[in-house]
C-alpha cells in the first residue's frame, strides 16, 4: 500500500532531490513545476505543469520523477498535467534566484510577467550575476532555453543569461 | 453540427495554426541571418509547437477515436488542415518573416487574451499560458517591423512591399462560420469583431511607429474555415510528415 508506506511529505521530500535537467543547481521543487502530490493505495500521482509549452525538459522532468520515485520504492507512478494555474516566474524562491545567480543566470526581476506588452514595456535594469553592474544591455529576448534572455555586462563585459519573467 | 464537432473543429484551427507556423519558423534553423536571431526564430518554433500539442492533443481526447497528437498532426492530409492562411506564407527575406510574424503575432495576442476567459476550461487555460509566451512574440516582432521599417531606405522598401504583398491573407484571419456562432453562444470562443478590433489598434500603432503605410482593404483571400489553402501548405506537410510516412512506427 503506497499510501500507508509512505507519506505525501517524504514523496515531496523525495522530488525536491531532482535537480532541474538544464539548471542543475535548483531542484525541480525550487522551479515550481510540481503542483501536487496525491497518493492512492496502488500509486503515486504527481502533478505538474509546464514551464513552457514547447520545453523540452518537460519529458525529462516526467522521466526524471518516476525513476526517482522507482528507485525510492514506490512502482507505479502516474504523471497528470496542467495547465492552470500557467506556470510563472513569480513561484520561485528567493532562494532558488539566489542560486541562479551564484550559477551565472540573472534570476527573473521583481513580480510577474514583464509589464506592458510593447513599447511601453521599457528597459528593465537586469544586474549582472558576476559583477553586479547594474549597466547591462538585452542582445536577444531569446536564449539557449525558452525561458532566458541574453545579456552582456557593459563594465565586465562578460555575456550572461537571464531568466525572464512569465 | 453539434458542440462537440464544434469544439474539435476550434482546437483544430488553434492548433494547426501553431503547428505550421511553428513548422515555418523551424524552416529558419541554421539560416537565421545572426546568430541571436537564429537562436530566437528556433525558440518562436519551439513554442508554436508545444501550443500545437496541446490542441491537438484536446482535440483528439475530444474526438475519442483515440488519435494521438502525432496521428492529428502526421496522419492528415491538406484538406482536413484549419490553419491561417498567414501562417503558410513562405518564410521569403528576414524582412518578409518578420512582416507575416508580426501580424501573425497580433492575430494570436489578442485571441489568446479574449480566449483567456472561455468557458471551456482547457481552451481558457490553453489561452493564459500562450499568451504569456505570445507577448514576447509580439515584442520581437514588432520591435524588428520598427528598426526595419524605420531603418534604411532598402529595409524600409523591403518590408512596406512585404506587408503590402501580405495583406490580402488578412481577412481570412477574422473570417466566422457556424462553429463561432455556435462556440460563441456557449460562451467558449469568441467574437472575432472584437478581436479584429484589437488587432487593428496594435497593427496601427507599430505601423505608425514603423513609417509603414497600411495598405487599403482590397480583395481578401479565403479558405482557413473550410480547409482550403495556398499551393505552399502541401509541401509544408509534405515535408513535415516524410519521416512518419517512411516510418510510421518511428518513436524518439
Amino acid at each position: 500500500m503506497v499510501n500507508q508506506r509512505f507519506s505525501t511529505e517524504q514523496v515531496w521530500d523525495f522530488l525536491s532531490e531532482i535537480p532541474d535537467p538544464e539548471i542543475p543547481v535548483i531542484t525541480i521543487i525550487e522551479l515550481g513545476v510540481v503542483r501536487d502530490v496525491a497518493l492512492t493505495e496502488k500509486k503515486a500521482i504527481i502533478t505538474i505543469t509546464p514551464t513552457y509549452t514547447g520545453c523540452p525538459a518537460m519529458k525529462l522532468f516526467e522521466d526524471e520523477i518516476i525513476k526517482k520515485l522507482n528507485n525510492e520504492g514506490i512502482d507505479e507512478v502516474d504523471i497528470k498535467m496542467v495547465y492552470s494555474p500557467a506556470w510563472t516566474t513569480d513561484w520561485m524562491s528567493d532562494e532558488a534566484k539566489e542560486k541562479l545567480r551564484q550559477y551565472g543566470i540573472a534570476p527573473p526581476v521583481d513580480g510577474t510577467a514583464d509589464k506592458g506588452v510593447l513599447f511601453e514595456a521599457g528597459p528593465r535594469i537586469v544586474q549582472c550575476p558576476r559583477c553586479r553592474s547594474n549597466h547591462t544591455t538585452l542582445k536577444s529576448q531569446f536564449g539557449s532555453t525558452a525561458c532566458k534572455a541574453l545579456y552582456t555586462c557593459d563594465d565586465c563585459l562578460e555575456p550572461f543569461e537571464y531568466f525572464k519573467c512569465i | 453540427m453539434d458542440k462537440k464537432e464544434a469544439l474539435i473543429n476550434y482546437c483544430l484551427r488553434l492548433g494547426d495554426t501553431s503547428l505550421i507556423l511553428g513548422q515555418r519558423m523551424a524552416e529558419w534553423c541554421s539560416n537565421g541571418p545572426i546568430l541571436e536571431e537564429d537562436i530566437a526564430m528556433t525558440n518562436l518554433a519551439l513554442d508554436l509547437i508545444g501550443q500545437a500539442r496541446t490542441m491537438l492533443t484536446y482535440a483528439g481526447e475530444l474526438e475519442g477515436n483515440g488519435r494521438s497528437e502525432d496521428d492529428l498532426a502526421y496522419g492528415r492530409e491538406e484538406r482536413e488542415y484549419y490553419n491561417t492562411l498567414l501562417s503558410e506564407r513562405p518564410n521569403g527575406h528576414f524582412g518578409e518573416t518578420i512582416s507575416r510574424n508580426f501580424l501573425h503575432d497580433a492575430y494570436l495576442y489578442h485571441l489568446y487574451a479574449a480566449l483567456k476567459n472561455s468557458k471551456d476550461e482547457m481552451i481558457a487555460a490553453h489561452a493564459a499560458k500562450s499568451l504569456k509566451e505570445v507577448t514576447y512574440h509580439l515584442r520581437h516582432s514588432s520591435e524588428w517591423m520598427v528598426r526595419l521599417g524605420d531603418g534604411t531606405e532598402e529595409s524600409h522598401n523591403k518590408v512596406q512591399q512585404a506587408i503590402n504583398d501580405l495583406w490580402e491573407y488578412t481577412g481570412d484571419l477574422f473570417e466566422m462560420n457556424e462553429v463561432d456562432n455556435l462556440l460563441i453562444n456557449e460562451g467558449i470562443a469568441v467574437d472575432m469583431n472584437t478581436v479584429k478590433q484589437a488587432w487593428d489598434n496594435t497593427v496601427n500603432e507599430v505601423l505608425t511607429r514603423a513609417a509603414i503605410q497600411r495598405p487599403e482593404d482590397a480583395y481578401m483571400h479565403s479558405g482557413r474555415l473550410n480547409a482550403v489553402h495556398s499551393e505552399y501548405l502541401g509541401h509544408i506537410i509534405a515535408e513535415m510528415q516524410f519521416l512518419h510516412r517512411a516510418y510510421p512506427d518511428a518513436t524518439w
